[in-house]
């Protein structure tokens, strides 16, 4: 048996608006629900980041609180679960979505009706979930009630999640064209599966973890797994590194794809890359043990075997996944010798590597204990990092694809100097934290309100910390800026853009082999693939000829 | 357009079961993240000083845990026959077969329901062994009602005339042996070692 489908023309071409709307509520067309994933994500990064600049900005005086204490909880929280769970996760699996069964040469997603099932749990869940949080909810709320909400909302948001992420992990093992096999398999879709069965494991243990600390706090009893704070200390795991490492994983798959169609090559060593993206993986151990995986503090001190203790699962949870991350982007970047041509989904791409490099290797740093770092802002940097990195690939995913989703380019000119734009503004936003972590700057907003609003002592420092905290808001306020102009960019694309043909890069995998905008069943004949570049074969064969 | 040569429609992958494979993976990586979690709460309650993990005056009772871990054994070769009879088109004992696990799931999901009756264990009063075996076994209640639904769904499809399905029926197959791996070390971390 199998799940693809062939689907009838859809009566919302010709239909009413009722029609349309119904169409898209009940679609189960992979580039619809991608496309409504990227929407619905897109705009919450809006809302995302204005709250992240906002607690930037709440940091510049380190000594007195602008913005209503109470609140304080609450724009951190959603800072924090935001950007992670409601922006840049759905933003992945919505590119995903869209874009895997295409490449793979399927008429289909695997279990489509999953995956969009899938997306309107993430909806009402993220959804109760920021409601819960501004009700004075969320991890550290005052409101009990609206603290189970929360746990609840985003309990229902990741279950929702991890349904569309096992149709996506399915439609890679078992959805491919002819003749793909798993070494034959685009980047962008071998990267997806990766991150996929990384997060079948992280975000499941998250879930049971919610479901606990839901429980411990519905019914308070004498334990350390009851009250508001435990969300934060327990779930945590899953809002930070090394669990959002394995976020990063599609950023180097797509930037591999953007830079075989910029140079018109095939890409070598293509097992090696494969590899250096697989090794990521490891990062999901990390998430399995549920807390912090650290070299001890006064390491020298310690005797052989306590070291050996520390190094192993220190090694294995973040140094192989950064191996992986900078194997991959140095294999990948070694095929930008060939003189690419300059694109804007290049670009994005290996600014989103850069700094997903810059993350990985701060996840990684922050968690040895002689670093001094723990407990500082020095994580939500690389976190930033990392989160900024999955913002800008997924631009560059939309300008690559998206003449396969509405048949139109985006501006390259108008495209090109954003990535530059957005990229400063993620630097900004994140290396001044991780400078700042070093000078003992806490991670947390909390101390502010266990002062009270009388005699509140944010933190304390020797150190220029206003200079580090301006530059993040500003870092901050530019990511918004340079979001909105993308989106406007890609609205007036959609609606009045440069028609697109279709194959409008010269690429060289099965995507390409479809008319722009693809038809809803993608194919119209299933072909055969006798190598990773199909669409490479067939015109170098046609020039031989 | 380019146009790459053609195929025919490709041989079925085996879809349904490699996606109950992985829904069976993110349900091990649920209960193993909250046996995981047990774990490290009961040795915390073990180190203190007159620490006690089950709360004093509480008795688990053995006797339906163990029958469930046995029921599971049934469960596993009906949902097998069920596989053995569709591979040979044979629709009564498919019928049956799928019919009788979901039989034996209902009783399973029954005792789970009697030793939370028995046990009388307040979540509050309990303390966090009572919020940790309630996750777990709430969540396995869960799993084993989906269980449960999945060979009702089966059995309708196969019933209906879908006889051709057999990959669901192995997928369901699939699905109780996961459970009853899992069910296995819920046994042997909440009921056994306490």
């Amino acid at each position: 048996m199998t799940t693809i489908e062939a689907h009838a023309p859809s009566a919302a071409h010709t239909g009413a608006p009722l029609a349309r709307v119904a169409d898209w509520v009940t679609t189960t067309d992979h580039k619809k629900i991608g496309r409504l994933y990227l929407a619905t994500s897109a705009v919450a990064m809006l809302g995302a980041l204005v709250v992240a600049a906002l607690v930037a900005l709440e940091r510049i005086d380190a000594k007195t609180v602008t913005l209503p204490i109470e609140s304080l909880t609450q724009l951190f929280s959603t800072y924090r679960f935001g950007l992670t769970f409601v922006v840049a996760l759905p933003l992945l699996v919505g590119a995903g979505i869209a874009v895997v069964p295409l490449q793979l040469g399927a008429r289909s997603l695997a279990f489509p009706r999953l995956a969009a099932t899938g997306y309107w749990a993430w909806l009402v869940g993220s959804g109760l979930a920021i409601v819960a949080i501004c009700a004075n909810g969320g991890p550290n709320g005052g409101n009990k009630r609206f603290v189970d909400l929360f746990t609840l909302g985003a309990v229902v948001a990741i279950v929702g999640l991890v349904a569309s992420i096992v149709a996506l992990a399915a439609s890679v093992l078992t959805a491919r064209a002819p003749g793909m096999n798993m070494r034959r398999v685009p980047f962008f879709s071998w990267s997806i599966l990766v991150m996929s069965l990384g997060l079948l494991v992280a975000l499941p243990i998250l879930v049971g973890d919610l479901l606990v600390l839901f429980a411990a706090h519905k019914y308070p009893s004498v334990s350390e797994l009851s009250g508001n704070r435990a969300i934060s200390s327990w779930a945590s795991f899953g809002f930070t590194q090394p669990t959002t490492i394995l976020f990063v994983i599609p950023v180097f798959g797509f930037l591999a794809d953007a830079v075989a169609t910029a140079t018109h090559q095939r890409l070598k060593p293509r097992g090696a890359i494969l590899a250096a993206i697989g090794l990521m993986l490891t990062a999901v151990f990390g998430a399995a043990v549920q807390a912090p995986v650290v070299i001890r503090t006064h390491f020298r001190g310690l005797s052989g075997g306590q070291k050996v203790s520390d190094l192993l699962p220190y090694a294995l949870v973040h140094v192989l996944p950064l191996l992986g991350a900078f194997l991959a982007l140095a294999l990948v970047a070694a095929g930008l010798r060939a003189k690419p041509t300059v694109t804007a989904p290049l670009v994005f791409g290996l600014f989103a590597a850069l700094l997903a490099v810059l993350g990985t290797a701060g996840g990684a740093l922050n968690h040895i204990g002689d670093a001094g770092l723990v407990g500082t802002t020095f994580e939500e940097g690389a976190w930033l990092a990392l989160m900024y990195a999955v913002v800008l690939a997924t631009m560059g995913a939309v300008a690559h694809w998206g003449p396969k989703w509405w048949g139109r380019l985006l501006p390259l000119k108008a495209t090109l100097p954003l990535a530059l734009l957005g990229f400063l503004g993620a630097v900004l936003a994140s290396v001044p934290m991780m400078i700042a972590g070093f000078a003992d700057q806490p991670g947390a907003i909390f101390p502010a309100v266990e002062k009270g609003v009388d005699g509140v002592v944010k933190f304390n420092y020797s150190g220029p910390h206003a200079l580090w905290n301006t530059l993040s808001f500003i870092g901050h306020a530019l990511v918004l800026l340079t979001a909105l102009a993308f989106l406007a960019l890609a609205v007036r694309s959609f609606a009045k853009g440069e028609r697109a043909g279709d194959d409008p890069w010269n690429g060289q995998t099965l995507e390409w082999a479809t008319t722009s905008p693809a038809p809803q069943d993608n194919f119209a004949d299933l072909h055969i693939v006798a190598s990773a570049e199909p669409l490479l074969d067939l015109k170098t064969n046609r020039s031989d000829a | 357009m380019l146009a790459l040569p053609s195929a025919p429609a490709p041989a079925p992958r085996r879809q349904v079961i490699v996606g109950t494979a992985l829904v069976g993976g993110a349900a091990m990586a649920i209960v193993g993240g909250l046996l995981a979690l047990s774990l490290r709460m009961r040795k915390a309650a073990l180190d203190q000083a007159n620490g006690r993990w089950v709360p004093k005056g509480i008795k688990v009772p053995m006797v339906p845990a163990n029958t469930m871990l046995l029921a599971l054994v049934p469960i596993c070769i009906f949902a097998q026959w069920a596989v053995y009879s569709a591979k040979r088109n044979d629709k009564p004992h498919t019928g049956l077969a799928l019919g009788l696990t979901g039989l034996i799931g209902i009783a399973f999901i029954n005792a789970q329901a009697f030793i939370w009756n028995q046990m009388h264990l307040g979540i509050v009063k309990g303390g966090t062994y009572a919020v940790m075996f309630y996750s777990i076994t709430g969540v396995m209640a869960a799993l084993a009602v989906a269980g449960v639904v999945f060979s009702a769904v089966t059995a309708f499809r196969y019933l209906g005339g879908r006889t051709t399905d057999r990959e669901v029926v192995s997928a369901h197959a699939l699905y109780w042996y996961a459970y009853a791996v899992v069910f296995a070390m819920v046994w042997f971390v909440v009921y056994v070692t306490k």
